[in-house]
């Protein structure tokens, strides 16, 4: 479990990282967090000739806060961050909450959202956060920069809409209303194992009681995290109740496609993300204000 | 003055080395010019081989050697059978590297030694094997129909099959007020230490010397079949011990690297180190508990067992390695268990598949027989509605009736005998502790999720033979040290050795170094498994002791020219009135004597073993929307006859539940139809981590000391492990009740129990 022969470069920008990468040619990759990368190159499923270490580009790590409540999340934001700072969970809860689930504090301390977003394993927590969030994913290339929902940014298993030598910059998560109900619930095998299957997800009401927005995305359920457009439909211009929740979850097998594994079963999978959308429902309605 | 040191939970001696990193693992043993040696293991299940090309390889930058069984001229020794040598097996046995044919995933092709383990893997890259594959065996019913042979000349892949009975178990049966029939499964898993396996081997043809470090468990039985294999005398094979993070019964096993980093040495003419890393420690290393059984059981309507009949088949993987027929043999021998079944038989069947080869792990055996029958208990009290505490109690055989003679349920073993004890007063002592009595099933807990509490009973045996070695030596510095052949593999036997020692020289136990295990260090040695080094090596410790002091009293003596039997030992000097000379003035004078006061002593309990008992209560939560179970609560009792140290005995238990908590939700080796390991990284074969662990009770009984032993002990190793899945499952079970679903296989995992549930319409 030792890694093939490859170069390393450590760069101080992003305009040095995407310069740099451009020339290694298509087998070198950004270094992270390394926690996915490293170990595939250790079984070596990875082989990258040059490794372009974004650790010391400082303008990748920063945190902002618009007055507006949106929230700019720099790639190389460390899991640990997002899931213990105080002003990250003001501006967005369901991050925070999504965040304490992926892996174990070590791991955590490494592994940025950039990378989580990059690597793409459809049982992911972060993917599916940025999914049901409409968060936008900033890329930067050799050829400029450009913007991407999240919506359109996953491909498939480990699959996204980085080209060749793309650099994700950072995360732009847009205003999240204060009385918005949300809620993040997962299955996995053991606490810190990738999910089963988990749910995220969030509703905003109107005056008159019923809900006007709300989305839901399922984690480990397809090829990438998905949206819920069903259960979203069946909430929509209704009042929140657990008879709802109950009618919303029946209708969440038609927009996931799960698979096999030596985990779990498809079978599996699909209940269960029924049983963890009225969950998290219910929950996130517990919650209101 | 006494000092005393038994009983007392004194903190390990080895914590402080271990815990600040200084440790001495294998891996840090640093020798010059050392190269490293690195394995092309088979990537197919089955195959042919048709050519293995090394040229590129070899001519690599760095790359020291490379080589295959086609480099090495001289027949290839075979792995040898070290314990339940079943007749049959030796169809069976494992050559160090491929010859021909490949016949599991990650068996030994060929061999690189390079500068660095880098490199090395480059290389092994660079080795181009031509495989013709052959169908796959991946299953017992594939491994028995038998249309594709594995070892063509054994000509089946039967590696051997027999009955073993005691009574009239037919009789039993057709008289029965009640019969049962179920099919158990228990999931292929095994040891998986922290620290995976690893070797140097230093070998010199000409001084000739063998030196092997990394040895452990069973060095002495290691050293005489490594000698031969490579033609050198014994005395020229010296197995050196390191510390060691866990072995669990798969450490310390000769395995192919045991040949294989030898050689390798041989050919370079230089020390080699292997150290495996962890996708090769889940291919490699011994798998263990894969068996199925067919359990029938029949009892009277008031729930008398009159009998059982079972039909074990075990999963032996490609190769039968050094421990035998053990685990389905050890199965078949424990179903009867604690209990009075005056009428057993058993068929035993061992299947050759294409996987790892299977061996010992912790429990062999038990773990599996305790499951299939303590869920049958359950079962059978289910159905003649009677509670499931009362119907072990009418079964477990009292202390009237022991001395109980089992009979000889393995082929080869002496016929067994349960020893003194007192199996009901355990249960009782379980069942006060964990609130039995007053457990409501039903009670509603508002957090949605339902609860069971499940109970197992177990005996385990111990300590078989052979003798253990000890010698005690005081030094003029005041230093004391024992050595004995004994092996530690992480599990305290420095501390306890040295606790017997300080307590019968009335010592201070910091003066004591315990050397253990080296081929270099005694003259012989049994060596480390089936709970035994408390048992054998303590008493051979004691006895060493006492031979100790009355050589010292000689000593003094000769010194004060008076007569030994007017002296007195005490507070670790011998006295004469007020006059005293202390060990180290006596260690002193014995050097001016041209002698050292030192003591040999080799325990031999003649095979008496004693057996451990006691039982296991696990409560649980299931979730029977998503199939998660939590275990809330474990308690268990093991009678042990004496704690050596409590809170070593304290931490082999918890330890033992953690690892069986394990093997019942966790551990899996996986294989699909090809014969290809789905679970070959601790991301996929999930071991139990510290979030998972339940609040453990475990209280250690000593009720009822060995007779075969001066000091008492039982073994302490392994009670923790064997019943949990027997535990949890009755508890799972019982949670599950309104369902009627049959938990019958392990692991329990969401997805199972789930599969179960929406099969009975939940
Ligand atoms: C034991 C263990 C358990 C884990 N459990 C979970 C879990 O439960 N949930 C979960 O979500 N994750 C889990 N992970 C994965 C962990 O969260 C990773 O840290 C994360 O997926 C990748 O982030 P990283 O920063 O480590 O990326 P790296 O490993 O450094 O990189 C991953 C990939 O992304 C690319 N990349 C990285 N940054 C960028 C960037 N800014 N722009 C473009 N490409 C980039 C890299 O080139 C590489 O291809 C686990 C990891 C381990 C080791």
């Amino acid at each position: 479990m030792k890694p093939s022969r490859f170069n390393y470069y450590a760069v101080d920008s992003i305009d040095a990282a995407i310069s740099l990468i451009a020339q290694q040619g298509e087998d070198a990759r950004f270094l992270a967090g390394g926690q996915s990368l490293v170990p595939m190159m250790n079984f070596r499923v990875a082989a990258p000739t040059a490794l372009i270490d974004l650790n010391g580009v400082p303008e990748l790590s920063n945190v902002r806060i618009d007055n507006d409540g949106a929230l700019h999340i720099g790639a190389m934001a460390r899991t640990r961050q997002l899931e213990t700072d105080p002003e990250i969970a003001e501006a967005n809860p369901l991050i925070a909450v999504a965040a304490a689930y992926v892996a174990h504090t070590q791991i955590r301390n490494r592994g940025t959202i950039g990378g989580s977003l990059a690597h793409a394993d459809p049982a992911a927590e972060l993917p599916g956060i940025a999914l049901v969030c409409d968060a936008e994913i900033h890329l930067r290339g050799l050829s400029g920069a450009r913007v991407i929902e999240a919506a359109k940014f996953f491909d498939g298993v480990f699959t996204t809409a980085l080209a060749d030598g793309e650099l994700i910059e950072k995360l732009y998560f847009p205003p999240w209303p204060e009385q918005r109900c949300w809620a993040f619930q997962e299955i996995s095998r053991r606490e810190g194992d990738f999910a089963l299957v988990g749910i995220a997800a969030w509703f905003d009401m109107d005056a008159s009681g019923a809900i006007s927005d709300c989305r839901l995305a399922a984690i480990g359920a397809g090829d990438t995290p998905l949206l819920l457009d069903s259960p979203a439909q069946t909430l929509t211009g209704s009042v929140p109740s657990d008879a709802l929740f109950e009618k919303a979850a029946e209708t969440v097998a038609g927009d996931i496609a799960p698979f096999d594994d030596i985990h779990a079963s498809a079978d599996y999978r699909r209940e269960v993300a029924a049983v963890l959308v009225a969950r998290t429902l219910k929950t996130a309605w517990e919650r209101r204000r | 003055m006494t000092r005393t040191y038994i009983g007392k939970p004194v903190t390990r001696l080895e914590d402080r080395r271990l815990l600040t990193g200084a440790g001495n693992y294998i891996d840090d043993v640093k020798l010059p010019g050392i190269s490293t040696m690195a394995i092309l293991r088979s990537p197919y299940a089955h195959a042919r081989i048709q050519s293995i090309d090394l040229e590129s390889a070899r001519a690599m930058e760095g790359v020291i050697d490379a080589f295959c069984a086609a480099d090495l001229d001289a027949q290839l020794p075979v792995i040898p059978l070290r314990l339940a040598p079943f007749d049959g097996f030796e169809r069976f046995l494992q050559r160090p590297i491929a010859v021909d044919k490949v016949r599991y995933v990650g068996e030994p092709v060929a061999v690189v030694i390079a500068e660095d383990r880098y490199v090395a893997e480059d290389a092994l890259e660079l080795i181009e094997v031509e495989f013709d594959q052959l169908p796959t065996i991946s299953t017992i019913e594939q491994a028995a129909a038998g249309n594709t042979l594995i070892h063509e000349a054994a000509g089946e892949n039967m590696g051997t099959r027999y009955t073993v009975a005691r009574g009239n178990a037919r009789a039993a049966f057709d008289d029965a007020a009640y019969t049962r029939r179920e099919r158990f499964v228990t999931n292929r898993h095994g040891a998986v230490p922290m620290e995976t396996r690893g070797l140097i081997a230093e070998f010199d043809p000409e001084a000739p010397l063998l030196r092997l470090h990394g040895a452990t468990k069973v060095n002495f039985f290691n050293r005489r079949h490594l000698a031969a294999a490579f033609d050198l005398p014994e005395t020229s094979v010296e197995l050196i011990e390191t510390d060691v993070g866990g072995g669990f019964g798969a450490r310390g096993e000769l395995y192919p690297e045991d040949y294989l980093v030898p050689i390798a040495s041989r050919r370079t003419g230089g020390p080699v180190k292997w150290i495996e890393d962890r996708r090769e420690n889940l291919t490699a290393t011994n798998h263990s508990r894969d068996i199925v059984c067919e359990l029938e059981i029949a009892a009277t309507a008031e729930g008398e067992i009159l009998g059982m009949r079972a039909t074990v088949q075990g999963d032996m993987g490609a190769y039968i390695r050094t421990n035998g027929g053990v685990v389905p043999s050890k199965a078949a021998q424990f179903l009867p268990g604690p209990y009075r079944v005056p009428s057993f038989s058993c068929d035993v069947q061992f299947l050759v598949t294409n996987k790892t080869p299977v061996g010992t792990f912790r429990g062999p055996g038990r773990f599996e027989a305790n499951f299939c029958r303590e869920r049958m208990l359950d079962m059978m009290a289910d159905d003649l509605g009677i509670d499931p505490a009362e119907l072990r109690q009418r079964n477990l055989l009292t202390p009237r009736d022991l001395p109980y003679r089992i009979g000889e349920l393995v082929p080869g073993d002496p016929d067994a005998t349960l020893d003194r004890g007192n199996y009901p007063a355990a249960l009782e002592h379980l069942l006060n502790e964990c609130g039995y009595a007053d457990w409501d099933p039903g009670a509603e807990t508002g957090d949605g999720r339902v609860r069971g509490m499940g109970i197992a009973c177990f005996i385990e045996s111990s300590a078989a033979g052979p003798p253990e070695s000890a010698r005690i030596t005081v030094f003029s510095n005041g230093g004391v040290e024992i050595r004995t052949g004994a092996s530690s593999v992480g599990q305290g036997t420095e501390t306890g050795l040295a606790q017997i020692c300080a307590e019968f020289l009335d010592i201070d136990m910091n003066r004591i170094d315990v050397l253990h295990g080296s081929t270099t260090l005694v003259g012989i040695g049994g060596g480390t498994f089936h709970s035994r080094n408390t048992v054998m090596a303590g008493n051979a410790t004691r006895t060493a002791a006492e031979a100790l002091k009355d050589r010292a009293t000689e000593l003094a003596a000769l010194r004060w020219n008076c007569d030994a039997r007017d002296l007195a030992y005490d507070d670790g000097a011998v006295h004469q009135d007020s006059d005293r000379l202390t060990l180290q003035e006596l260690a002193a004078f014995a050097e001016t004597r041209g002698e050292m006061l030192s003591a040999d002593a080799l325990f031999d309990n003649e095979k008496k073993m004693s057996y451990s008992y006691g039982a296991h209560a696990a409560q649980i939560a299931i979730d029977i929307a998503t199939g998660v179970v939590e275990v809330e609560r474990y308690w268990l009792t093991e009678e042990i006859g004496r704690a050596l140290n409590p809170a070593m005995v304290q931490g082999q238990a918890i330890g033992g539940v953690i690892q069986g908590l394990g093997g019942t939700f966790l551990d899996h080796f996986v294989y699909d139809e090809d014969g290809q390991l789905l679970t070959g990284s601790l991301a996929d074969y999930l071991l139990p981590t510290t979030s998972e662990l339940p609040d453990i009770t475990a209280i250690a009984l000593e009720n009822s000391p060995s007779e075969f032993n001066p000091m008492g002990f039982k073994g302490a190793g392994e009670g923790g492990i064997v019943a949990v899945a027997g535990a949890v499952g009755n508890a799972v079970a019982q949670a599950l009740k309104p369902y009627s679903v049959s938990i019958n296989e392990l692991p329990l995992t969401p997805d199972r129990l789930r599969k179960l549930l929406r099969g009975a319409g939940a």
